[in-house]
């Protein structure tokens, strides 16, 4: 399974970014081999739909799952139309997020978990 | 002869634009125009009779299914993150899109539709002797640019003097409120944050070359915290309205000062007097 985690760092001891749409890399981990791959070129710095972007980025990426943890709305709205799963992120390593994921212990987000940021200019 | 746009802003929201802009308004017996989209409240003390609403709408892409071929380049060119390209659909956020077009100008197959989307509306009526204009945008919209754009369209060639209330801060919307303008109204009050945002103001006016003057509104035992920095700044104080209680209450009940209180109307006659001389000039 591939999954998608945003991160502050580039690889799999990095601790997880709580935002989602402007989180700085994203680390893409196949759970099965633990291969993984760090995206540093994200939507963080966009003008607007940072969600909407880092969100076909990972679409694109082919991803099953995400871990996050500030989802806005635009967001999940994509992904719960696309049928990929977010769940909610633990304040700690990419590695560990992975594992716990693994065990089925991270909780699932289904509603979004602030309003949007749009129109703030 | 053409008439002079006055654009009331303060930075600061509560400040005071719509009791400087109505009661300033109604003395010049100008074109009362409420930009402040996000929350007109000029209508409470003008009290038009409305005469016609009309809809303000924005282009948002539709995709006809029949040509699309999911290649992805619409989404790619939305520079707002408006389409998403899923497995089976591209998915629209139209509160996301800027109507910039540029999506409908890059499918390769002619495959986005423009279709409006209706995202507030334009009032314009009169108040006894004055004409009144105001614009509302609809809950949950990104931005009253449009609508504004729509206003400013309708005031573009009176004879009559225009004054244009505008939204509080400094975002594209007071830009687009006060771009043209002949003179401008910075209105203030005599308090720390009061300051901080007109100097933001301030810095607007001057970036867009507008000529502009500052009132202090609820005047009183703190106005050395405006008149020094404008001093300093070389900046006019035209006019100083004082902090009443009587004021408060006139304002809370949506009465208009100048007919309520000869002292006010005063002070107002003498803002327009010394207005028209600057923009005279």
């Amino acid at each position: 399974m591939k999954i998608a985690i945003s991160s502050e760092g580039d690889n799999l001891n990095s601790n997880v970014n709580s935002r989602f749409g402007r989180a700085r890399y994203f680390i893409v981990v196949d759970t099965e081999s633990m291969n993984y791959k760090a995206i540093g070129k994200t939507a963080a710095s966009s003008a607007g739909g940072a969600g909407t972007k880092a969100a076909q980025l990972l679409l694109d990426e082919g991803v099953d799952s995400i871990i996050s943890s500030n989802v806005g709305p635009n967001a999940l709205e994509v992904f719960q139309a696309a049928g990929i799963s977010v769940y909610k992120s633990i304040n700690d390593t990419i590695e560990k997020n992975v594992e716990e994921f693994k065990k089925g212990t991270l909780e699932k987000i289904e509603l979004p978990t602030n309003n949007g940021h749009h129109g703030e200019h | 002869m053409k008439g002079y746009k006055i654009a009331v802003l303060s930075g600061k929201g509560g400040t005071g634009k719509t009791t400087v802009s109505s009661n300033l308004a109604k003395i010049q017996k100008s074109i009362y125009v409420d930009c402040d989209i996000e929350e007109p409240n000029g209508y409470l003390f003008l009290k038009p009779e409305i005469e016609k609403v009309k809809d303000v709408n924005v282009m948002i892409p539709s995709i006809d299914y029949d040509k699309c071929t999911l290649c992805g380049e619409c989404t790619r060119a939305c520079r707002f993150g408006a389409l998403t390209k899923l497995i089976k659909k591209i998915l629209v956020f139209d509160h996301l899109c800027h109507s910039c077009g540029a999506c409908y100008e890059i499918c390769p197959y002619n495959a986005i539709n423009e279709i409006p989307k209706k995202i507030g509306a334009i009032r314009v009526g009169r108040s006894d002797d004055i004409d009144f204009i105001d614009g509302k945008l609809n809950i949950g919209e990104a931005s009253g640019v449009p609508i504004i754009k729509e206003i400013k369209n309708l005031i573009k060639d009176t004879d009559k003097n225009v004054i244009i209330d505008s939204p509080p801060g400094t975002s594209c919307s007071v830009i687009h409120s006060i771009e043209g303008s002949d003179y401008c109204l910075l209105v203030t009050e005599p308090t720390p944050y009061g300051l901080h945002d007109l100097k933001l103001a301030v810095e607007l006016v001057k970036e867009m070359n507008l000529p502009f003057v500052v009132i202090i509104n609820k005047s009183g035992e703190e106005d050395s915290i405006i008149e020094n920095y404008c001093k300093e700044e070389s900046i006019n104080v035209l006019a100083k309205i004082p902090f009443k209680k009587e004021y408060a209450e006139l304002y809370s009940k949506g009465n208009l000062l100048i007919k309520e209180d000869d002292e006010i109307r005063h002070t107002f006659e003498n803002l327009s007097q010394k207005l028209m001389e600057l923009i005279g000039k």
